[in-house]
């Protein structure tokens, strides 16, 4: 089973989770921006933390035989604070790297005219520099906010074929099927989403456009949760080709809209602790 | 290696992705030197990645970059080495590194090499000890040295390794040599061959034997 987690926050996880991320058969990890659990309050802790998104996480993931790549921006939460605003004007430097697949994560956290104004600006900076964008749902009023989320990605013009709508369940996914967008779920421990009611959406729901992720970061998650949803799918009588398809081509699809999604020397036999950009540094 | 050869080798590389770019790219920042921070991150993607033949060492995203950074106006050329890396990912901050002795800065790049030689990722410490590092005290020389067998880089990427190599290094590369043995683990062979010459002469000469023709 080759797995690529469509959304994992890899900075505060441990290289005991690379390892048995990779024995599981994890071959590849998009890593949005988001928070940190603690407040930033200064455009150069965005700085370095963007830096570490494009440069010291893709070289430990490599170690493991995993290829990582990043999506980029002001994350909702902290769109509320006044000393990070000037993230916005920082944007487009990281959104020209060749690791940047997406524009992410944007939209609703308390849906704050602050947050209308941030979400707006990174719609078109994802127009602008043609990039899908990564859309987190509301914890809070989840489905009216997703509602208002449908709203302002129709709004700002960009194709919802390039959007993907996450953190999603039974209750919101209907309507982000019928906005064309993509669907992503997190599957927890015991929240957000779990394998058995994975199955049952993608029953309902088909295939298309469908995007599992683990969501791991520094809260209770676990990593390994996409192979675990893969192995309920075969569970429930999916094949293995359907497996594939969730976990494997459609990330591939959807991020490949960016046109820099590089997965180039990742074999089957990758997993050799051997990444191509380890060798060309002479190690 | 200097420019025109890179441009020489940069055209003569095979499956190069968009191979008008980089000539209008060139034009541009001379012309529009502010251009420069979005198309040096953009190159990897227009002038492909791989190893270039005719510059041994080199790969197209670097040269490419590398010569992004000439094509500046002179009084531009060190604010913008020093942005492009500050904002670089690792092959951005990589092919900075590797232009810096094709750039007229003297020695202005130095805290770069610094930051570089602190990180512990392997390819920009490899990348902080080519043609520039002549700039680089003694001392910081002799750690970044160090650092390479200690994190397994090949010595070769050391421009002038023995010709600069000096007993201080050969105390350092003992004490190192003899707490892995302590240890039951091995020193890299070229690590103890460096070490082999330094304490025996064999092989010490001006024309030294490692000296790496990469950067």
């Amino acid at each position: 089973m080759r797995i690529f987690d469509p959304h994992i926050h890899m900075t505060s996880r441990t290289t005991d989770d690379y390892e048995a991320m990779a024995a599981a058969g994890v071959r590849a990890v998009v890593e949005p921006a988001f928070w940190l659990g603690q407040p930033r309050t200064n455009v150069g802790a965005f700085a370095d933390y963007f830096d570490s998104l494009v440069g010291w996480e893709p070289y430990r993931a490599s170690q493991f035989g995993i290829r990582h790549h990043a999506t980029i921006a002001l994350n909702p939460k902290e769109a509320n604070d006044p000393r990070c605003r000037e993230v916005l004007d920082l944007l487009p430097r990281y959104l020209a790297k060749d690791g940047v697949v997406a524009v992410g994560e944007i939209g609703y956290d308390s849906m704050t005219p602050e947050e209308d104004e941030a979400f707006a600006a990174q719609l078109a900076l994802a127009i602008e520099f043609a990039l899908p964008a990564m859309v987190h749902t509301p914890h809070r009023d989840k489905a009216r906010g997703t509602t208002r989320t449908l709203d302002v990605v129709a709004e700002s013009g960009i194709d919802p074929g390039r959007v993907v709508v996450d953190h999603l369940n039974e209750v919101t996914v209907g309507q982000v099927h019928d906005a064309g967008c993509w669907m992503g779920f997190s599957i927890y421990p015991d929240t957000k989403m779990s394998p058995p009611r994975m199955v049952e959406i993608l029953k309902e729901h088909g295939l298309a456009r469908m995007l599992v992720n683990s969501a791991a970061d520094w809260g209770r998650s676990d990593p390994l949760l996409t192979r675990a949803t893969g192995e309920a799918m075969l569970a429930a009588g999916f094949t293995a080709d359907d497996v594939d398809r969730v976990l494997w081509r459609n990330p591939v699809e959807f991020y490949g809209q960016s046109g820099r999604l590089d997965l180039s020397d990742l074999g089957e036999v990758a997993a050799t602790f051997e990444g191509s950009s380890i060798k060309r540094g002479g190690s | 290696m200097d420019p025109d050869d890179l441009r020489a080798a940069l055209a003569d590389a095979p499956g190069v992705p968009d191979p008008g770019w980089l000539d209008e790219a060139l034009a541009r920042v001379a012309a529009e030197p502010d251009a420069v921070g979005r198309l040096f991150p953009a190159a990897g993607r227009h002038c492909g990645r791989g190893p270039l033949p005719a510059a041994p060492g080199w790969h197209a995203d670097e040269a490419a970059r590398a010569l992004l950074l000439c094509a500046l106006p002179a009084d531009r050329a060190a604010t913008e080495a020093e942005a492009g890396y500050r904002y670089g990912d690792a092959d951005e901050k990589r092919a900075v590194l590797k232009a810096l002795p094709l750039l007229p800065i003297g020695a202005q790049a130095v805290p770069l090499l610094h930051d570089a030689i602190r990180t512990n990722d392997t390819r920009l410490v490899a990348a902080a000890l080519g043609p520039y590092a002549r700039h680089l005290d003694q001392p910081t020389w002799r750690q970044a040295v160090l650092k390479c067998v200690f994190m397994g880089v090949p010595l070769s990427v050391v421009d002038g390794l023995d010709e600069r190599a000096d007993a201080e290094v050969a105390t350092m590369l003992g004490g190192l040599t003899e707490e892995r043995r302590a240890a039951g683990r091995d020193t890299a062979a070229d690590a103890l061959a460096l070490l082999d010459r330094l304490t025996t002469g064999g092989g010490t000469t001006a024309a030294g034997n490692t000296r790496t023709t990469e950067a």
